[in-house]
């Protein structure tokens, strides 16, 4: 046997484009406001997506309260409950969640990632933040316009969404059409840039195969993201025109008020196919970054390399294209062909193979794993139970005949929560945790961090968890109150209760993270440049916080993936991707 | 051609083609680029393309959707679109001259880009002023199209030809595409102008960007230009004549 072994991973071929020419910004205002930098563009974009994710926050104790204590607080009216339930939704769902893993974390970790100065189109991703900044005040303008914001549910379905009868049918309706255009037009702009910039912008030796998995999983959610997105684009426009100009793309003949209506021969479930075509991968879209940030920080904070990583970037691949064509199991009790709902209901199971492919990699990650429960890796556990939770949830909601009967109660609220809600948030934390070193030079507390872990992810059981059985006796989602209903047990209103109160201290408790957050800033340990001794590109940047161009002279070469932790023979447990190879070595 | 001729050329083909493979996924597998003549630009406008064509495919299955939807009946286009020329009747006459308006300005567009990357600036620009004339005045077809169809009582909303749908698909969609040309026009004018002055060959930075531009952005405006005609047939087929 001979020691000397080649180096596998001979140096990478030259570089094929030249370095790209940066706009370099002279003025405070174009280097912190209309600043062309990915970096400073990504925090606007977080920064903005947390301050409207408040007012969802908000929204969702009014709604908790009303349904614990009916009618005990005058101003929680019908009216101002639809208007919360329908706000809290489209703000958490698209607003906050969309607008933080893409616009928020894509735009930092990316170019970070991939080893390139900047996004390929710096003044694109400009105009994409704030188009979506214009689309949030547009959101919110709603609630200083006459009948306030609409009420029809985030669903908006046509026809009841533009009756009378609707709160917001004057103004928030038409306000949140417009804003959801405008959202799908800045979202555009900066999906062009994360896909280019994946595909035609990385560094020499960064292979697709050589990404970190929150690269693939923001790639995969940003190609489904314009894939989906003109669904609720086209549906937007039309539901627009049906309300401001009279036409009947959805609204049928109808009798409102006792007066037949001008509207004639319209399909309201082609709505529901357009916004259920964008609904069901915007779902994947808030999942799929989720899924890659959350195997980049069990590996790092398990010193392991991730396991079966081709099967896991397939897995997203897998996922991505399935989800395409799940859309008709939000439809069941909208009447359907049974060979459709046959169809759906076994697409949608079918994703379950790629997403328990991953979840096992994950435990089997951490299996004789180098674990260290720091906060980002507590909040990456919290994320796995939570998500499988929800996941198989979701197979009994995929099934048309359990689906038809769940449908319209809190089973599906709990089912959703968990999966798309409380597991990415958790995602978001965790990552937040973990490359807030890199973001600011100083390290968040960690002993605050576990306190916060701990109130979110135990309290959002405390929340989430009983609303299933509530589900299940039959209790209704969306009603304003309840009245007296014999199939409802008194014990399930001391039930309700006990969920809003954990509500309402789960909410206040996140002023510790927000705490920890700006105090951490000036007050915080130094980081250093690597404090988690992570190998992935984005921790081996010359400056820390990286410079405007990130890379300083020279842009980095890559030698290796992302996950080589533990490498027998090699000076520490771990390799940075852009270390030049050592004797003996046998990462991909 | 022998038998044999035959079996030689299947087996060449088959043997491109491996090949051929091989090469997409070498460069698939490659680090840098995933397409390897595509600048970032090109990239960019294809895969926006991608995007837009879900957009007006979304479009144009709503309309089928809600035609099949309508309990009232579809007026019949061809005579609804028929213009009165010399006293007699001729279906589809405006929206068949506008179709070859179109497709003409597409063979001029391809022929600016083959000036511009020629570096004959002159012809180049010019050939773009031509596509751009092509496009307003497709545009301006539409418009009078428009007109004539309000002043004969379609609305958005109801038309006395038959079902509502008609009038609401057909303003929808001939005006999304229409303002996609109008967008097309603007973009051709500010890109002739600077071909013109000759800003691609001294790096004049542009008025927003700050940044240099490059001969290719022609081409990138070609792809949109063809896209745009491209989705033009399909709505002609769909609206037209069906």
């Amino acid at each position: 046997m001979t020691d000397a072994t080649v180096p596998q991973n001979v140096a990478p071929p030259p570089a094929e484009v030249e370095d790209v020419e940066l706009y370099h910004a002279h003025s405070w205002i174009t280097k912190y406001v209309f600043c062309q930098d990915a970096k400073v563009i990504a925090i606007q974009y977080a920064g903005t997506a947390i301050t409207v994710g408040i007012l969802a926050l908000v929204l969702s104790w009014l709604i908790r309260l009303q349904l614990a204590f009916p009618g005990a607080i005058p101003f929680i009216d019908a009216t101002v409950y639809y208007q919360s339930v329908t706000m809290h939704g489209m703000i958490m769902v698209v607003y906050m969640l969309t607008a933080i893993f893409l616009g928020g974390f894509g735009n930092y970790l990316i170019p970070l990632m991939v080893g390139a100065r900047d996004m390929v189109f710096p003044y694109v991703n400009m105009l994409s933040y704030w188009v979506y900044l214009i689309a949030t005040l547009v959101l919110v303008a709603s609630y200083f316009v006459p009948g306030g914001p609409t009420g029809a549910g985030w669903t908006l379905y046509p026809p009841q969404s533009i009756l009378t009868g609707t709160p917001g049918h004057e103004w928030g309706i038409i306000l949140m059409l417009v804003s959801l255009v405008l959202f799908i037009v800045g979202f555009t702009m900066g999906g062009l840039n994360y896909i280019v910039t994946v595909l035609q912008a990385r560094t020499r030796g960064m292979t697709l195969m050589r990404m970190p998995l929150t690269v693939w999983g923001i790639f995969a959610a940003a190609v489904m993201a314009l894939l989906a997105f003109p669904g609720l684009f086209v549906a937007g426009v039309m539901l627009l025109l049906d309300r401001t100009l009279g036409t009947s793309f959805f609204m049928p003949s109808l009798v409102e008020l006792g007066e037949r209506k001008d509207y004639v021969g319209g399909s309201p479930i082609l709505f529901q196919h357009l916004f259920w075509f964008f609904g069901h991968p915007e779902v994947y879209i808030v999942a799929l970054p989720a899924f890659g940030v959350v195997s980049d920080l069990i590996s790092v904070h398990a010193r392991k390399n991730i396991f079966g990583y081709r099967m896991m970037v397939w897995a997203i691949i897998a996922i991505g294209v399935l989800s395409m064509v799940v859309w008709g199991h939000h439809m069941y009790v909208s009447g359907m062909d049974p060979w459709f709902g046959f169809f759906f209901a076994v697409t949608t199971l079918a994703i379950a193979v790629p997403t328990a492919l991953k979840v096992y990699n994950w435990v089997l990650t951490l299996w004789h794993a180098d674990i260290h429960f720091t906060t980002p890796m507590l909040f990456a556990l919290g994320f796995l139970v939570t998500f499988v939770n929800g996941g198989i949830t979701g197979l009994y909601l995929g099934n048309v005949i359990v689906d038809v009967p769940l449908s319209a109660t809190l089973f599906v609220v709990a089912h959703f929560h968990m999966v798309m809600g409380i597991a990415p948030v958790l995602v978001i934390f965790g990552a937040i945790y973990h490359w807030y070193p890199k973001i600011t030079g100083r390290m968040m507390d960690e002993r605050l961090g576990k306190i916060h872990f701990w109130i979110t992810f135990l309290g959002a059981y405390a929340i989430f968890f009983p609303m299933h059985y509530l589900g299940v006796l039959g209790m209704p989602r969306r009603f304003y109150e309840m009245g007296e209903t014999a199939f409802v047990p008194a014990s399930a209103a001391t039930l309700n209760i006990f969920i809003t109160v954990t509500a309402l201290a789960v909410g206040v408790a996140q002023a510790i993270f927000f705490y920890n957050l700006f105090r951490s800033l000036k007050y915080g340990a130094p980081a250093g440049g690597n404090p988690w001794r992570a190998a992935s590109l984005e921790w081996q940047t010359p400056e820390t916080p990286p410079g405007h161009g990130n890379w300083g002279k020279h842009l980095p070469v890559v030698y290796r993936w992302p996950y080589a932790y533990s490498v027998p023979g090699a000076p520490e447990d771990y390799l940075p991707q852009n270390a030049p190879p050592v004797a003996g070595e046998h990462s991909p | 051609m022998t038998a044999e001729h035959v079996t030689t050329e299947h087996a060449m083909t088959e043997q491109t083609l491996r090949s051929r493979l091989l090469g997409v996924v070498a460069d698939w597998s490659s680090d840098q680029r995933s397409f390897k003549s595509a600048s970032w630009g090109k990239a960019m406008m294809w895969i926006f393309l991608v995007s837009d064509t879900f957009v007006f495919s979304c479009f144009l299955i709503s309309y089928m959707t809600v035609r099949m939807s309508t309990t009232v009946e579809w007026p019949h286009p061809s005579e609804i679109f028929a213009l009165d020329i010399g006293g007699k009747k001729i279906p589809l006459i405006l929206i068949a001259i506008m179709t070859f308006d179109l497709i003409t300005s597409s063979g001029t567009m391809a022929m600016a880009v083959n000036f511009a990357y020629a570096r004959e600036r002159k012809k180049a620009a010019i050939l773009m002023l031509v596509t751009a004339f092509f496009g307003a005045a497709f545009v301006g077809m539409q418009a009078f199209e428009w007109s004539k169809l309000i002043h004969e009582g379609v609305r958005p909303w109801g038309n006395p030809f038959g079902a509502a749908q008609f009038g609401s698909s057909f303003f929808m969609i001939t005006g999304f595409h229409g303002f996609h040309v109008s967008v097309g026009v603007i973009f051709l004018l500010i890109i002739a102008r600077a071909v013109w002055r000759g800003d691609y060959d001294v790096g004049r930075p542009g008025f927003f960007t700050s940044r240099k531009g490059r001969y290719e952005i022609v081409e990138i405006m070609g792809l949109y230009w063809h896209f745009v005609d491209l989705v033009w047939v399909f709505i002609f087929a769909f609206f037209y004549l069906w």
